[in-house]
């Protein structure tokens, strides 16, 4: 076997606290190697230009590069390897830059580590066999979870893009946080007015079927071939015969259901739609409030229902799908501002959340865009805005900046002057954070032509005074303390990732970080990918962000799977377990261990009992290979032998040396 | 920086591709300075950690051995991790039958996000390889070795 190393410098960042003429010496004298060397970028062109002329000039037949994580390189170099005429799988790469010049700056010990790292690295190349891929049949319907901006984006840009998608919302209305809002930032545009259309697009497009109040419950298979379980919450309303005339919301007796697309501020009754631009428009009973449901006893809706859609029998329905691709955009929810007790906790009628402030804005709203005080429904004079009520703070947990209040509240101040011209609102803000096109500009408006008064310092405390609120907080510009008299107190909450992301995250099998949100493949370079193919990511289930970023995402995803359905067929992973059926006794034991039911029993032609693995259903995760008491099915790529090879790799040298003493 | 003075003991790490050999990368890319003792083998999945490789180290030379994987209900297998963990728990109360110290062995959980966790777990568990010394080694003479190496 001739095989090649080549020590990557990385410009200074490896060459710096790693001496890479050294390892590049002492890999000659690994096992094989008839040609080592350094380089100054192997990733660069000139760089792989170099292997693929090396694996020609000694007539190679492996490779290892020793240089940065293989998450971000190995199919680069996979390529390369590939264009000098080897087996993708003949290469191997050492991490000898996040794992060893990066976490020490001791040179000796780096050099010996990336040495040994490299040595690991041969040793594996030379078990390393050539490994095929399969091609498979995708399947090209996309299934979009998440009815806010960014998913019906991503919907409606796949459904241009000619695929069928399948847009699943958990509420009874899609249109999400973005339906609430009064006007944007920082055009102040109507948020309704370019929502509404997007989301009559959904309703129309041939293309899109909508299941809203859904939730998915169960994701099985993989990029091409997901099938996907969605459980179609009981409306008690059946929705092909209901028009949305609204009829038995105006006679529903029970009024007094919590209205959660009111933030509360207001009740609504226990049938009902929850705003006039809903999509699908349709209504729905909350059996928490509903008399039917709990004393057994009414039926109003039902009799006045010209259409009789009533059906207080409803069960869930599950329905499966299959998918090829699937787009996550949940969104996010709002900072639940009663963990901070010195703001009143939730108990004072008039401090209330930015987004219920911005239901009292609007003019479809409870009050019909009429800023009332919720205690009294006085107009405030004074309206007292406190910013990163759960942002930036670490007593709560939520050390990161959400991003988008300090936007929102500049938007609220000028939509308070406009509203209430006599008023005059104040800001406590830590740092105004406006860095996207037109945002500082927007804050300054609000200070200098709507006359916001900003003052830099947190709120220590709120308290009622008369009929009206006290908070007091530090100027820090002006180094004094300072007492604000305010009819009215807005709490611009931060986001958090929203209720059950975790356990969706677990169902789709992609990550999420400390905080909730989910993670995406590369910060910088695969935005919307998740570490799962076919899944991708749009809006603030990632992280907290603003309409046009949420868009931008929704848009991305859909081109990543326009791009991936481009194919009639993929490729799949040939890294996938295989069963060596001489040594196989058939006992089952991986059958019953793979969670992903990718091994089926066959006979052999004694009839015997044989496992055998089905490659394209094969994630290649390996649990079989630990379970066969027979050691009969190995997965390729990461088989005992070649693992062993690195364990040896990194033993012997001590165990000489320890006998030799 | 190397965190300990004189000689560097052996240890490996068998680090899951998703989470934990993120982990250690987010550390590196965040430059979070750890001691060079241990070198990591990269798995798909803690559920392809066979407790046989653990033993191999340590029967071979290895003075620790530390896996990490996805933290439970993360995994990017769904259940490897919990096998893993089954499996890793059992082999570690081996080891006192084999003439190890438990404390060679241990098994973490740390995300790919999880930079200063893993600066933290390496530190921690090398430290405490250090305050174990070198393995023993168990029984293997040059000759033993070589039968075994011969047997393959
Ligand atoms: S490696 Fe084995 S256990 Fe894992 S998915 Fe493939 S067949 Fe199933
Ligand atoms: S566990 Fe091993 S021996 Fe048993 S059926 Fe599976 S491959 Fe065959």
């Amino acid at each position: 076997m001739r095989l090649g190393v080549f020590i990557c410098h990385c410009g200074s960042n490896i060459a710096g606290t790693v001496d890479v003429a050294q390892v590049a010496e002492r890999a000659k004298s690994f096992p094989d190697v008839v040609y080592s060397t350094d380089t100054l970028y192997a990733c660069s062109e000139p760089g792989q230009e170099g292997i693929v002329q090396a694996i020609q000039d000694y007539n190679l037949d492996g490779v290892v590069v020793a240089s940065c994580t293989p998450r971000m390189h190995e199919p680069t170099f996979r390529r390369a390897v590939e264009r000098g005429g080897l087996n993708r799988y003949k290469f191997e790469m050492a991490n000898i830059r996040e794992h060893v010049s990066w976490v020490s700056k001791d040179q000796e010990a780096n050099t010996a580590k990336a040495a040994d790292l490299v040595h690991m690295a041969v040793e594996k190349l030379r078990q390393d066999r050539a490994l095929f891929p399969k091609t498979f049949d995708i399947n090209k319907r996309v299934m979009v979870i998440g009815g806010g901006v960014a998913g019906i984006q991503a919907a409606l840009d796949c459904a241009e893009g000619g695929l069928e998608v399948i847009l699943v919302e958990k509420t009874t209305s899609i249109g999400g946080k973005m339906a609430k809002l009064d006007k944007t930032f920082p055009t102040v545009d109507c948020s309704s007015c370019i929502l509404g259309p997007k989301m009559v697009d959904v309703s129309m497009h041939p293309n899109i079927t909508l299941y809203a109040y859904s939730e998915v419950e169960e994701v099985g298979g993989y990029v091409g071939n997901f099938e996907v379980s969605v459980r179609k919450k009981a409306t008690y309303v059946d929705w092909d015969k209901c028009t949305g005339c609204g009829l038995c919301m105006e006679k529903c007796p029970s009024k007094k259901s919590y209205d959660a697309f009111n933030e509360g501020i207001a009740p609504t009754t226990a049938i009902n739609i929850p705003f006039p631009q809903a999509i699908p428009k349709r209504a729905a009973i909350n059996p928490d409030y509903c008399r039917q449901f709990i004393k057994g006893k009414c039926g109003v809706c039902e009799k006045v229902c010209p259409t009789k859609a009533i059906n207080y029998d409803m069960q869930d329905e599950v329905v499966s799908e299959k998918v090829g691709a699937i787009v996550v955009a949940t969104g996010y929810d709002l900072f639940d501002h009663s963990k901070y007790t010195e703001y009143g906790g939730g108990r004072y009628k008039d401090v209330i959340t930015s987004m219920q402030y911005e239901r009292l804005l609007n003019a479809s709203g409870p009050t019909s865009g009429h800023i009332k005080r919720p205690s009294d429904g006085k107009e405030p004079q004074n309206v007292v805005f406190v910013q990163c009520v759960g942002s930036r703070d670490k007593s709560v947990d939520r050390p990161y900046c959400s991003g988008f209040c300090c936007m929102y509240t500049a938007k609220q101040t000028i939509l308070t002057k406009d509203h209430l011209p006599d008023s005059q609102s104040y800001v406590f803000y830590m740092d105004i954070r406006a860095p996207g096109k037109q945002y500082d500009e927007f804050t300054r408006r609000a200070m200098e032509e709507y006359g916001a008064r900003y003052i830099r310092g947190r709120v220590s405390q709120i308290y009622p005074h008369g009929d009206s609120l006290i908070v007091r907080g530090v100027d820090t510009l002006m180094g004094t303390q300072v007492e604000v008299e305010a009819d009215l107190v807005v709490l611009a909450v931060g986001a958090e990732c929203s209720s059950g992301a975790g356990e969706l995250a677990e169902t789709l099998r992609i990550s999420y970080d400390a905080y909730g949100f989910y993670m995406e493949s590369h910060p910088k370079l695969k935005p919307v990918e998740t570490n799962t193919a076919g899944i991708y990511l749009a809006g603030c289930c990632q992280g907290p962000k603003d309409i046009p970023s949420s868009v931008g995402q929704g848009s991305a995803a859909a081109s990543k799977i326009l791009a991936l359905f481009s194919r009639d067929q993929l490729e799949s992973d040939p890294q996938v377990a295989q069963v060596n059926q001489a040594r196989c006794v058939g006992c089952g034991k991986c059958i019953s261990t793979c969670p992903f039911g990718a091994i089926q029993e066959i006979q052999d032609r004694g009839g015997n009992p044989k496992a055998e693995v089905i490659e394209t259903i094969c994630q290649g995760c390996g649990l079989c290979s630990v379970t066969c008491p027979q050691k009969a099915i190995q997965l390729q790529h990461f088989t005992d032998n070649q693992i062993l090879a690195e364990v040896n790799a990194l033993c012997q040298p001590m165990m000489e040396e320890s006998f030799e003493s | 920086m190397s965190a300990h003075d004189g000689r560097e003991l052996r240890i490996i790490g068998f680090l899951c591709n998703w989470c934990s050999y993120g982990g250690a990368d987010t550390a590196g890319v965040a430059r979070l300075s750890q001691p060079t003792d241990l070198r990591i083998v990269r798995l798909p999945c803690t559920g392809r950690m066979d407790p046989l490789f653990m033993f191999k180290s340590l029967f071979t030379g290895a003075d620790g051995v530390l896996v990490s994987g996805c933290h439970p209900r993360d995994c990017h297998y769904s259940e490897g991790n919990f096998y893993a963990r089954r499996r890793l728990e059992l082999a570690k109360r081996l080891l006192p039958l084999l003439g190890f110290d438990q404390r060679r062995f241990e098994y973490t959980w740390v995300s790919a996000s999880e930079g200063q966790r893993w600066q933290t777990v390496v530190t921690k568990f090398t430290d405490q390889i250090h305050e174990l010394g070198p393995a023993p080694k168990v029984g293997l003479s040059p000759e033993t070795a070589a039968r075994m190496a011969e047997a393959g």
